[in-house]
């Protein structure tokens, strides 16, 4: 017998009302059962971040959280970035530096920089990002084509346009 | 104005930044079941049984299927032969039927309705082994040789007789992959096409169309009956896309259940499923006369190629051979390869593959002889250097079966601006202030690639009525940004913006004559292709802009995406327009033209163009820890011309984090009973942001290639082509070593035991 469990999700503001076996992930959850395959799976155990989302403010590896232990929670993906048909600033950042290549892992750098952005604005802390600020960020996922530079560029850019404003 | 040279915004970008890219395991099918492959958890031994009844009974599993299922004989083919060796015997089949060969062979698979029950499912097939030892080390005298070769030119044996130095030294590669982020992934769709007998494939890349034929022969269906289609890939560094076990297994599955199935690997499985590569021995020796200069070279190599041939053959170690002579002068060459079977994941190509290891073995070498002879490393090089005048020059030799030609350049010149522009960027000064506790070295290391291996490409371009062009190459999409670089391409030749420009690449319906991406071959020989197809569509709108405007030909010019009579702007038409006058039945078409504005061209070209570069180091060692850390990376490259300058550096800089991977972190270790020791990311060490610097990038233009219209090089290897040889010389440096480091990669260990071996090796 099959473990089910009917929970209530909220992703980039729209909810979600299923059923989840209590073993599935809430990326496998997020990907085949609500069709959010922006949310990518590098790894599966938690290394690489590729499927980082942001779960209550928080920056969360998808692999690693339970679908049933999103109930009630508000989710954010990289399909909730963009505003219409324009990208978000981070994302433009992103583009503009050269910060993604096959873009596999990008959704999980976008989410965990738009999650530490906000938090640091939150804070009221600088959101001068330094180099190294920003590299040990970056430092928390797995890129395999670009070597990183751009990354840490684009997070560092849309932090100082973000103090300005 | 031209946008080739721009560093044009990728075309790529915005659907991949939305989460709207479409990867492997974003596409389903409805109806479909799921594989997982069950795989060897001996390195070597006897299959007694393969007992599926308990997994059989987990609810949702449809089918196990072994060996004894499958056509009887069935191996995978070498893509890529080298005249004089013979493989036949070493090929993996598609299934293990009687014996497996290494932790993580295919032995079953398991179909049903659910990736979590097969998954389960897989965990209960029995698979009773008798084991036998298992050889891991491919310069043992019990494992089995699969092929000898060599490259040789000149008397080497004269050389050393008379030579007044004679330098040798030995360094292994490690053995490493490409590991792309996305694990691979395939869906096979069954009853399609108007005879519902066709199969739709989602996941080949790299090469479909020789996938296609492949796929085709095994499964006895005609190859126009399989369309593989495009889509994104998470990265291929040579690894993607290479015809492997599953790739028959899916679509066999797919049409002997009549329904859809689906196939996604996990991590663990990629780390011990997909080409290893780089795992070499290389004993070099050369031969100087009293000043200095080289008289000859030896080398001798010994791959670990692990327990099958596969679709690469022997083409790494082959490639390593003939590369190795590198930019200079060598008046005689012999070298020498053996490649051995070993219990462990069969090889393949990766990024660079021969080019890595050969040029870490050579550089580290003149560096070795440097201090032997009491030379400048720079200026032992400067003098071995081919100068300018002397290309192209034929080393009598082939390499992927063509012959050798480096066709342009001055490499001394380059290594001069690499070495003023680290100077400048005070690369120097950074190598001379260590803290208490470390040693820090600079480390050079020169190189030539190759790029743009023919035979053919072919490319389609078409204009809409609405004035947009549509590309078909035959080059595949693996995260290169490829679709830009057609775009701008098509977009210099046609005259149209870039924007108007919509690529289809890798699909086999829409290209059945490509080639695919690998061996940096995609801009070079597939733009090419792009290029002169776009170059005879715009000769066709001028001709059938003519006849509407009833203009002469020669006065009329194609730009912004109109053609115009020169110096009478005002009379024009767009290439949409022309296009509508060339809809059939159009009356400006000729009795017995074809209709549409359209090209199909085919570039040919039989020889490489070979790129080079320099790479510069700096590096700090712990020499308490045994740690190293790479602070300043310079890579100094030409192109010939770059397309898009900003996706040249990108493919630089990316190429250097994985070749610090690799001479750093990086490593397929087993255990002595085969068990492989690096089947997660925690083992398997990816290097992160606080492993690469900032890389510095020189990007030179100076010398276009004579053998294509665009005057283009590969630019997708020579970020990784020198790192292991700039960071082991900068190593030796630093902890001043008299010989050489021996190994990459340099963990903590070796750094350890090297600085505790004071340099004696």
């Amino acid at each position: 017998m099959k473990d089910l469990h009917q929970i209530t999700v909220t992703v980039n503001g729209r909810e979600h009302e299923l059923t989840v076996e209590s073993r599935r992930t809430l990326a496998d959850m997020l990907r085949h059962d609500l069709g959010y395959t922006g949310t990518h799976l590098g790894c599966e155990h938690g290394i690489c971040g590729a499927c980082t989302v942001i779960m209550d403010g928080a920056p969360v590896r998808a692999c690693l959280v339970f679908g049933v232990q999103a109930d009630g929670t508000q989710i954010r993906t990289v399909e909730g970035l963009a505003h219409g048909d324009e990208l978000s600033d981070l994302q433009q950042a992103f583009s503009d530096e050269h910060a993604l290549q096959c873009g596999f892992c990008t959704p999980g750098f976008l989410m965990l920089a738009e999650a530490y952005l906000a938090e640091t604005a939150q804070d009221g802390e600088t959101a001068e990002l330094t180099a190294e600020q920003a590299r040990e960020l970056v430092a928390s996922n797995l890129c395999r084509c670009t070597g990183y530079q751009g990354i840490i560029e684009a997070v560092r850019s849309t932090a100082r346009s973000r103090h300005r404003r | 104005m031209t946008v080739i040279g721009t560093r044009l915004a990728r075309q790529e970008d915005p659907r991949l930044l939305r989460g709207r890219g479409r990867f492997g395991d974003d596409i389903s099918a409805r109806g479909q079941s799921w594989a997982r492959i069950v795989r060897s958890p001996s390195a070597r031994g006897r299959i007694r049984a393969v007992e599926a009844g308990e997994a059989v009974g987990v609810p949702g599993v449809t089918a196990v299927v072994t060996a004894r299922d499958l056509p009887a004989g069935l191996v995978i083919p070498v893509r890529l032969a080298v005249a004089g060796t013979e493989l036949s015997d070493f090929l993996q089949p598609i299934l293990a039927a009687d014996a497996v060969r290494y932790v993580g062979e295919p032995v079953a698979v398991v179909l049903g309705e659910d990736p979590y029950a097969c998954e389960d499912a897989a965990e209960l097939v029995g698979i009773d082994i008798e084991d036998e030892p298992a050889i891991l080390d491919a310069r043992a005298p019990q494992a089995t040789v699969a092929a000898e070769l060599s490259r040789d030119y000149g008397d080497t044996d004269a050389a050393f007789a008379r030579a007044a130095h004679v330098v040798e030294t030995e360094l292994a590669i490690g053995r490493h992959s490409g590991v792309p982020l996305e694990p691979r992934c395939l869906l096979a769709v069954p009853g399609q096409g108007p005879g519902q007998d066709g199969l739709d494939i989602y996941g080949m890349t790299k090469v479909p169309v020789w996938n296609r034929d492949l796929l085709a022969g095994l499964l006895g269906l005609d190859e126009a009956l399989i369309h593989v289609h495009a889509i994104d890939a998470g990265g291929g560094f040579g690894v993607r896309g290479e015809f492997y076990p599953e790739d028959f297994l899916i679509p066999w599955l797919a049409l002997t259940t009549g329904r859809p199935v689906k196939w996604a690997e996990d991590r663990a499985e990629h780390l011990m499923a997909v080409n290893h590569s780089r795992q070499q021995y290389h004993r070099l020796a050369a031969a100087f006369d009293a000043g200095g200069r080289i008289l000859a070279l030896r080398a001798d190599i010994i791959q670990d190629n692990g327990a099958y041939c596969r679709t690469h053959g022997v083409v790494v170690p082959e490639l390593t051979a003939a590369m190795l002579p590198g930019p200079y002068r060598v008046p005689a060459y012999r070298g020498r390869v053996r490649v051995v079977l070993t219990s462990k994941t069969p090889c393949g190509t990766y990024r660079a593959p021969g080019r890595f290891e050969g040029t870490a073995a050579r550089e580290h070498l003149l560096d070795v002889a440097a201090t032997r002879i009491g030379l400048d490393p720079v200026e032992l090089r400067m003098r071995k250097l081919l100068i300018a005048s002397e290309l192209p020059h034929q080393r009598p030799m082939t390499t992927l079966g063509t012959d050798m030609i480096l066709d342009t350049g001055d490499y001394p010149a380059l290594l001069k601006a690499a070495l003023a522009e680290a100077d400048r960027l005070g690369y120097r000064t950074a190598a001379a202030g260590a803290p208490e506790g470390r040693r820090r070295g600079l480390g050079l290391a020169m190189f030539v690639e190759k790029s743009g291996l023919g035979p053919q490409e072919t490319a389609d371009v078409t204009v809409s009525r609405s004035g947009m062009v549509h590309v078909c190459s035959g080059g595949t999409s693996l995260g290169q940004g490829i679709e830009t670089v057609m775009a701008q391409i098509t977009a210099d030749a046609l005259g149209v913006d870039p924007g108007a420009v919509r690529v289809t690449l890798g699909d086999t319906a829409a290209q059945p004559f490509g080639a695919g991406s690998w061996a940096s071959r995609s801009t070079v020989v597939g733009g090419s292709a792009v290029h002169q197809a776009a170059t005879a569509v715009r000769a066709r709108a001028i001709q059938l802009a003519a006849r509407v405007l009833e203009a002469a030909e020669e006065d009329l010019d194609v730009a912004g995406g109109s053609v115009s009579v020169r110096g009478d702007p005002a009379v024009q038409l767009s290439l949409g327009d022309v296009a509508a006058a060339a809809a059939p039945a159009s009356r400006y078409l000729e009795p017995g033209e074809p209709a549409g504005l359209s090209a199909r061209h085919r570039f040919e070209v039989s020889h490489m163009t070979y790129p080079y570069g320099a790479h510069i180091a700096v590096v700090e060692v712990d020499t308490g820890t045994g740690q190293v850390r790479v602070l300043r990376y310079l890579v100094a490259y030409e192109v010939g011309r770059a397309i898009n300058p900003m996706m040249v550096e990108g493919q630089l800089r990316g190429g250097v984090a994985q070749g610090i991977g690799g001479s750093l972190f990086e490593e397929f270790s087993y255990d002595e009973d085969g068990q492989p020791q690096a089947v997660t990311f925690i083992e398997y060490r990816l290097p992160t942001a606080a492993e690469v610097p900032p890389v510095d990038v020189l990007l030179s233009q100076d010398a276009p290639s004579p053998g294509n219209p665009l005057g283009v090089m590969g630019a997708g290897e020579g970020g990784i082509s020198a790192v292991g040889g700039a960071v082991a010389n900068a190593v030796r440096v630093a902890l001043g070593l008299a010989g050489g480091v021996g190994q990459l990669p340099l963990t903590p260990a070796r750094v350890q035991a090297l600085t505790k071996a004071g340099g004696d090796r």
